[in-house]
């Protein structure tokens, strides 16, 4: 069981800083997932912290130990590679006790540690085969349970479903959050897929260019991100933004037109604004309704998508661009125009540098 | 049957000739003798006796000119179907020859001397194998002894090639270090020099080292290869370098990535290798020949000198000894020609 620590680590190669500053506390048996776009440095962060590379800058620490020094092999952790890596000459047997036969453990040992890890995955009936004559579910459960056999005291999976079809991925994200309860240990999982990150996270972390944009429970990113870019990374489909300026404020209430259309009001809590201020208004299209009045943007219809249970509209208010995830089947065309309840959603509001105004908003 | 003669004799033109048709045929064709030719006429000319050998314009078989045991001369007589000046034709057994006039006798009447100018003589020839060319060296021959060092030379060149080939790809493959592919570049470079370029300073080495006339002294100087490492150093980048994190993780050292990851990943390559190595080191010449001269250390390539003297070379020998030392090379491309296509096409190498 380890609890990480992560201060201040900075990683360079050549002149290329990849990652800057980063400081993080990953909690024992936690299962912390490391989210960004491709680039941003979240696989490299945990070839830091297995070992594979060195920080430029920091220190890693692996329960209160500090580990920079330590080789891989020597941190006690365990890595589930992106292309599974289990070594193609060795049968899936000896690709699950190669670990184990280079630390030394006795051979019951090695045994009984592979017979529980193949009844707990499931592939005992392919102990013998080679990695190549697997289906790729099989080969990634051969590829955790590698790195179980180890008894790690954490385990560091590096985007492990990417190479999976969409269906054996949604039953294998829930095989991950299954053994991640049963076995309790620390858990770092890289990915890029924000639907993961949402699912199986106890707390994410949201990395761009190398840097740490915002950490939480998936909850607390949805409902308040930190900036424009969490925002618009979390959450399936995208946020919409609308560019607004602010016209008059009273005390921590504000007002603000979008584009031509609507005026809105919001409350400001971390960045105090003034008028002529230019913000940046965030909706999520689940949480966007349609509706006429006061508070209400009227759009032009864009494109709709009809999914049977709900209707996707694609929308264009003046220069801004707009989407709703309307439930039921809507009879609208391209053309239209219609007006969306603006007022009425969850608003995230943003300054001009994309830093969040308002209070988290409720779910 | 049928549909594979009609893969082979398949025509672009149809039922005609297209002109394409023509040059492949030709060029197949041609190609064929060109390749196969000279390998051919080895085989059946390490059959050939020494004068079917020396005779103009050469045959391809192996034709043995007939003999018979004729009374009152102690040696056999070769057989001539004889026009004589009378127009008639006789085989007869030729006695002796003074200038363009052969003595020929009867062998049925050994009594009488007839004269034929020898442009009117054509041999009585039948196809017989010379078998004790191949015989005979085996008896005269320290064939086995040769062999053995042949085969010493090569073992332990092709094993101690691949171990350090792959361990210098190995590094120049996976290892990231400050002045890598200067390394690279300079072991790419020594391909360009010749052995002649380096023999001189090179037996100085050897001789200093006191490898002269020792088998070692033909091994170790061939078995750091530049073609090696750069062929397996190519197919060493195709091996993931996942992979090894992943034996990383899984703590192995260093050498045991090498060993247990590593070098069984590269199997292929190493076949190739292995291949090349073979055939280079069972037909090298001129080193060993530079390092051994006594004569019990001699490999097979140098033995098969000992024919060719300075006023006399005893080609039938020599033709029959390439044949024998042939046969390895042969067996070993035949049965593992299927990797070393692929290990030629993965390396993008010629």
């Amino acid at each position: 069981m380890a609890r990480i620590t992560l201060d201040k680590v900075e990683k360079s190669f050549g002149n290329v800083s990849v990652i800057k500053q980063v400081d993080l506390d990953i909690n024992d048996g936690e299962l912390m997932v490391f989210v960004g776009p491709s680039g941003c440095g979240k696989s490299t962060l945990l070839r830091l912290i297995a070992g594979l590379d060195q920080p430029t800058e920091g220190t890693i620490a692996i329960d209160g130990k500090t580990v920079n020094k330590v080789p891989a092999a020597d941190r006690g952790l365990a890595m589930v590679f992106q292309s599974y890596a289990l070594y193609p000459h060795m049968s899936v047997r000896q690709n699950l006790a190669f670990g184990l036969e280079n630390a030394r453990t006795p051979k019951a040992e090695i045994e009984s540690r592979i017979v529980d890890a193949a009844r707990m995955l499931e592939i005992e009936p392919y102990l013998d085969r080679r990695p190549g004559q697997l289906s790729g579910g099989q080969r990634q459960r051969v590829a955790i349970g590698r790195a179980i056999v180890r008894r790690p005291v954490a385990f560091l999976l590096d985007e492990p479903l990417s190479n999976l079809d969409a269906e054996l991925r949604v039953s294998t994200r829930a095989e991950i959050a299954a053994l991640h309860t049963r076995i309790k240990s620390t858990m770092i999982y890289v990915t890029h897929d924000q639907t993961e990150a949402m699912t199986l996270a106890d707390r994410i972390v949201v990395l761009r260019a190398g840097r740490v944009e915002q950490v939480g429970t998936p909850l607390e990113l949805f409902n308040g991100p930190a900036n424009a870019f969490v925002a618009g990374f979390i959450g399936s489909p995208r946020m919409s933004f609308l560019a607004g300026t602010v016209t008059a404020v009273t005390g921590e209430r504000a007002q603000a037109r979008i584009g031509s259309g609507g005026t809105l009001e919001f409350v400001t809590t971390d960045v105090p604004v003034k008028p002529g201020d230019a913000i940046s208004i965030g909706v999520r299209p689940q949480q966007l309704a349609l509706g006429e009045g006061e508070g209400s943007l009227a759009a032009a219809v864009a494109l709709v998508e009809h999914l049977g249970a709900e209707t996707i509209v694609h929308a264009v208010a003046g220069e801004e661009r707009l989407m709703a995830v309307l439930q039921g089947q809507l009879k609208i065309k391209p053309g239209d125009t219609v007006g969306f309840a603006l007022a009425q959603a969850p608003l995230h509001i943003f300054d001009a540098d994309g830093q969040r105004l308002n209070a988290p908003v409720e779910g | 049957m049928g549909r594979i003669a009609e893969f082979i004799f398949r025509r672009r033109g149809g039922k005609g000739w297209h002109w394409t048709d023509i040059v492949t045929w030709v060029w197949l064709i041609g190609g064929l003798i060109i390749m196969f030719g000279p390998a051919v006429w080895l085989a059946f000319s390490s059959f050939k006796t020494p004068q079917a050998l020396a005779e103009f314009p050469p045959s391809l078989l192996p034709y043995v000119t007939q003999t018979v045991q004729v009374e009152g001369y102690d040696k056999p007589l070769q057989l001539y179907d004889a026009t004589l000046p009378d127009g008639s034709t006789a085989e007869l057994a030729q006695v002796r020859r003074i200038g363009v006039i052969a003595q020929l006798v009867d062998p049925k009447a050994p009594g009488e001397i007839v004269k034929v100018n020898i442009k009117d003589l054509k041999p009585v020839q039948s196809i017989g194998f010379a078998t004790e060319n191949y015989t005979e060296p085996f008896v005269h021959f320290d064939f086995l002894r040769y062999l053995w060092n042949s085969v010493f030379v090569t073992t332990m060149a092709t094993l101690i090639t691949l171990v350090v080939n792959s361990m210098a790809a190995f590094a120049l493959s996976k290892y990231k270090f400050r002045g890598q592919s200067a390394v690279m570049l300079v072991i790419l470079a020594t391909l360009m020099v010749p052995l002649g370029v380096i023999m001189v300073p090179l037996f100085s080495i050897i001789n200093a080292l006191g490898l002269f006339n020792n088998l070692w002294g033909v091994i170790l100087p061939t078995v750091a290869t530049p073609t090696g490492v750069f062929l397996l150093r190519q197919y060493m980048l195709t091996i993931p370098d996942e992979l090894i994190d992943a034996a990383r993780m899984d703590k192995a050292s260093e050498w045991l990535i090498y060993w247990r990851v590593v070098l069984p990943l590269a199997a292929p390559a190493l076949a190739v290798l292995a291949i090349f190595s073979v055939v280079w080191r069972w037909n090298d010449f001129l080193w060993p020949l530079i390092v051994l001269s006594r004569s019990s250390l001699y490999t097979l390539q140098v033995g098969l000198n000992v024919y060719a003297g300075q006023l006399n070379v005893q080609w039938q020998f020599i033709l029959a000894m390439t044949v024998v030392t042939m046969i390895p090379v042969v067996v070993v491309f035949v049965f593992l020609q299927r990797f070393i296509t692929t290990g030629i096409a993965g390396a993008g190498l010629k």
